[in-house]
């Protein structure tokens, strides 16, 4: 688990700072980029193990940057935030290849649980 | 206003009453249909009773005029032949004999004889001159020496040939009628021979017409003085009292009220030979009486079926007035589900937006207060740890609290994805019972299960099945005391729909709450009630094509009861 390379992409830049900050807490590698550009950019120049992905951004939407990234890189673990609650999007997210979907506000220890599963699926 | 207008005014009235009123609007329908098929039933059927009535009479008029012509015209003749042969004879007896014969008495007498056995009613005979003496007589009176020379008749018969004469009332006072012939001989004499005629043979002809008690026949002459006894209208030489039609003319009726104020049907046939006319009187209301049958007869169906015709509209209107007002109430009942469905859709919509906003503010402070945790947490110098800790828990917990609340309003408003299988209600229903076994065994409430056995399948969804047996099941348990009783029954409604019902005895409903029980929102739960479970139920429920129904009295307890139907049809639920 130490020195997992964590990329997290939301909108919501109080979110996903104080999230990756948390998880530099509990001593990962955690960055935050607050669009699918970004994240898409961030993700060529140093490749994370694991991207933590809101469904719902404006501009480039969260499962269009899942679809990319299986693309490109179909070794990343990609685990879908969703906000609406709605179990369709995590279900299609899953589809193409995300390893899982959180509800949110999410607990996270439950999220570093999903990593770990996700890791321990196929490092 | 033109009268397009006014129909469509008239028939918007009977059929549309814009009074907002529901109990006044059904009366004023029923009692417009009522009044208008009365009226289209009755008014052809009056029409044409009159019509039949009035061809009726006409034509029983015409049955009763032509037999009246007929036998009149027959008397006429009757009469007619009657005094042409009494003036053949005589004028045979002035060809057959010479004017010395004839004025010798004895010869007269002899004739006059022979006379009276061929033909009966003479009274006598006798020879008059172109002086108008009387030269010879034969007969009851003293004639003899006469002189007629001033009299009108023996001037008609100088003119005319022969002459008959008026009744009159000779010196017996018996009616007589009097009858004379004109000769001219060869030698250029005047030639008259005269005879009497007694009357009573007329009576005679009369009675051969053989008339009913209603029905007078006689004879007047041409001035209206009766000239033969008549029934309704006096003695002979009276004046007839009745307007006749004067001239020549074949047999007519005519239609007069007489002086007794009777209405009556009277034939008046002129005699071509004498100054007679025949007239035959009969009363209309008895030449009518087959008429009068037929009319109270036609009267009497007529009243038959125009009874008739008001029970059958007043039932046909109860009953259509029945179906319009249960068409309706129907309608209206599916107005207020679409409304209700609605209503629940659009609350949907706007709790998944609500819940989705909140969402998001909610993981900022479910992360920040999270941070606040973390660094307090990995700060072993810092002081009050435990007070914030607790803070941050507490934090924590509320937001937990929140994204439950959120999480079932998205729950509520999304559209679930429906996966159709072959479900067991009964083992379903004990499935969902599990999730509350701990609670039942607790508060020791007891279940008591009354399924039928071997209830066919039904295709549904088994998730969104088992949601709604939870909530009205936990429902249940929160309306019933400790040591409550729950029972839950299963069956067979009919061949397309299986029935479940829960029913328990807590403290049952307002009527109040009952119309509200489905609403999204609506709970009386006094801790921890979103308001969303019943109305997701009665989503589902809908969604798959059943019913859900709710009994409850105060004080007694509960039923809910729910239909579903075997093959779930998917419609638009929420």
């Amino acid at each position: 688990m130490e020195n997992l390379k964590i990329l997290l992409v939301d909108d919501e830049e109080e979110f996903v700072t104080t999230l990756a900050e948390r998880l530099e807490l509990r001593g990962l590698q955690a960055r935050a980029v607050t669009n699918g550009e970004d994240g898409l950019h961030m993700i060529e120049a140093d490749t994370p193990q694991i991207v933590i992905l809101d469904v719902m951004m404006p501009g480039l939407g969260g499962l269009e940057v899942l679809k990319r990234i299986k693309a490109q890189n179909p070794q990343i673990h990609v685990i879908l935030l969703t906000g609406r609650g709605s179990t369709k999007e995590g279900i299609e997210g899953m589809q193409l290849g995300a390893f899982d979907y959180l509800m949110k506000p999410i607990n996270i220890e439950e999220l570093i649980k999903k990593m770990q599963e996700a890791i321990k699926s196929h490092p | 206003m033109s009268s397009k207008n006014l129909w469509t005014r008239f028939t918007k009235g009977l059929l549309h009453n814009s009074d907002d009123d529901t109990v006044n609007r059904y009366r004023i329908l029923r009692r417009n249909i009522f009044i208008l098929m009365i009226l289209i039933t009755i008014i052809p059927l009056t029409i044409m009773a009159v019509i039949y009535q009035h061809e009726y009479q006409s034509s029983i008029k015409k049955e009763i005029v032509i037999p009246m012509q007929t036998l009149t015209n027959k008397t006429k003749h009757t009469f007619e032949l009657f005094f042409e042969e009494r003036l053949s004879v005589i004028r045979f007896i002035t060809a057959s004999y010479s004017f010395e014969e004839l004025s010798d008495q004895k010869n007269l007498n002899r004739i006059f004889e022979a006379l009276m056995d061929e033909y009966c009613c003479l009274v006598d005979l006798g020879l008059i001159n172109k002086k108008g003496i009387q030269l010879s007589y034969s007969g009851p009176y003293e004639f003899l020496g006469k002189n007629y020379s001033k009299q009108s008749w023996f001037q008609e018969v100088l003119v005319k040939g022969n002459y008959i004469s008026d009744v009159f009332k000779g010196y017996r006072q018996f009616p007589h009628v009097a009858i004379a012939v004109l000769r001219r001989t060869e030698e250029g004499r005047y030639l008259i021979l005269r005879s009497t005629i007694d009357t009573s043979k007329f009576d005679d002809i009369i009675t051969s017409m053989e008339l009913d008690q209603e029905s007078d026949a006689f004879l007047i002459n041409r001035d209206g003085i009766i000239q033969t006894s008549s029934r309704f209208y006096g003695k002979v030489l009276d004046q007839y009292p009745v307007p006749f039609p004067r001239g020549n003319y074949g047999p007519i009726v005519v239609e007069e009220t007489d002086p007794q104020n009777r209405k009556m049907l009277i034939a008046y046939a002129p005699l071509t030979r004498a100054d007679y006319i025949m007239v035959l009187a009969k009363q209309r209301s008895a030449l009518l009486k087959p008429w009068y049958t037929l009319r109270s007869k036609m009267l009497f169906a007529f009243a038959i079926s125009v009874v008739t015709i008001i029970l059958v509209v007043f039932k046909l209107t109860d009953t259509v007035v029945k179906r319009v007002k249960d068409a309706d109430e129907k309608r209206e009942l599916a107005y207020r589900e679409i409304q209700h469905t609605h209503k629940l859709s659009s609350i949907g919509r706007l709790a998944a937006g609500v819940a989705h906003e909140i969402n998001n503010p909610m993981a900022i402070i479910n992360e920040k207060a999270g941070l606040m945790k973390d660094l307090v947490a990995y700060d072993d110098q810092f002081r009050k740890k435990e007070k914030f800790l607790g803070l941050t828990d507490s934090i924590l917990q509320s937001v937990e609290r929140c994204k439950g609340i959120t999480h079932r309003l998205l729950g509520f408003a999304r559209r679930m994805e429906v996966q159709l299988v072959e479900l067991d209600v009964n083992e379903l229903i004990q499935e969902t019972l599990g999730f509350l076994d701990k609670e039942a065994l607790h508060r020791n409430i007891e279940l008591k299960l009354q399924f039928t056995d071997n209830l066919p399948y039904i295709f549904s969804d088994r998730g969104q099945m088992q949601q709604v047996f939870l909530n009205i099941l936990s429902n249940a348990f929160a309306a019933v005391e400790d040591k409550g009783q729950i029972v839950i029954t299963s069956w067979e409604e009919d061949s397309d729909t299986v029935g479940v019902s829960i029913r328990d005895n807590g403290s049952g409903m307002s009527e109040e709450t009952i119309s509200n029980i489905f609403d999204p929102f609506f709970t009386t739960k006094r801790k921890g009630g979103t308001g969303l479970g019943l109305a997701i139920t009665y989503g589902i429920v809908k969604k798959m094509g059943g019913e859900i129904k709710v009994t409850s009295k105060q004080g007694e307890g509960t039923i809910f009861t729910v239909y579903l139907p075997k093959k779930a049809k998917i419609g638009p639920g929420e």
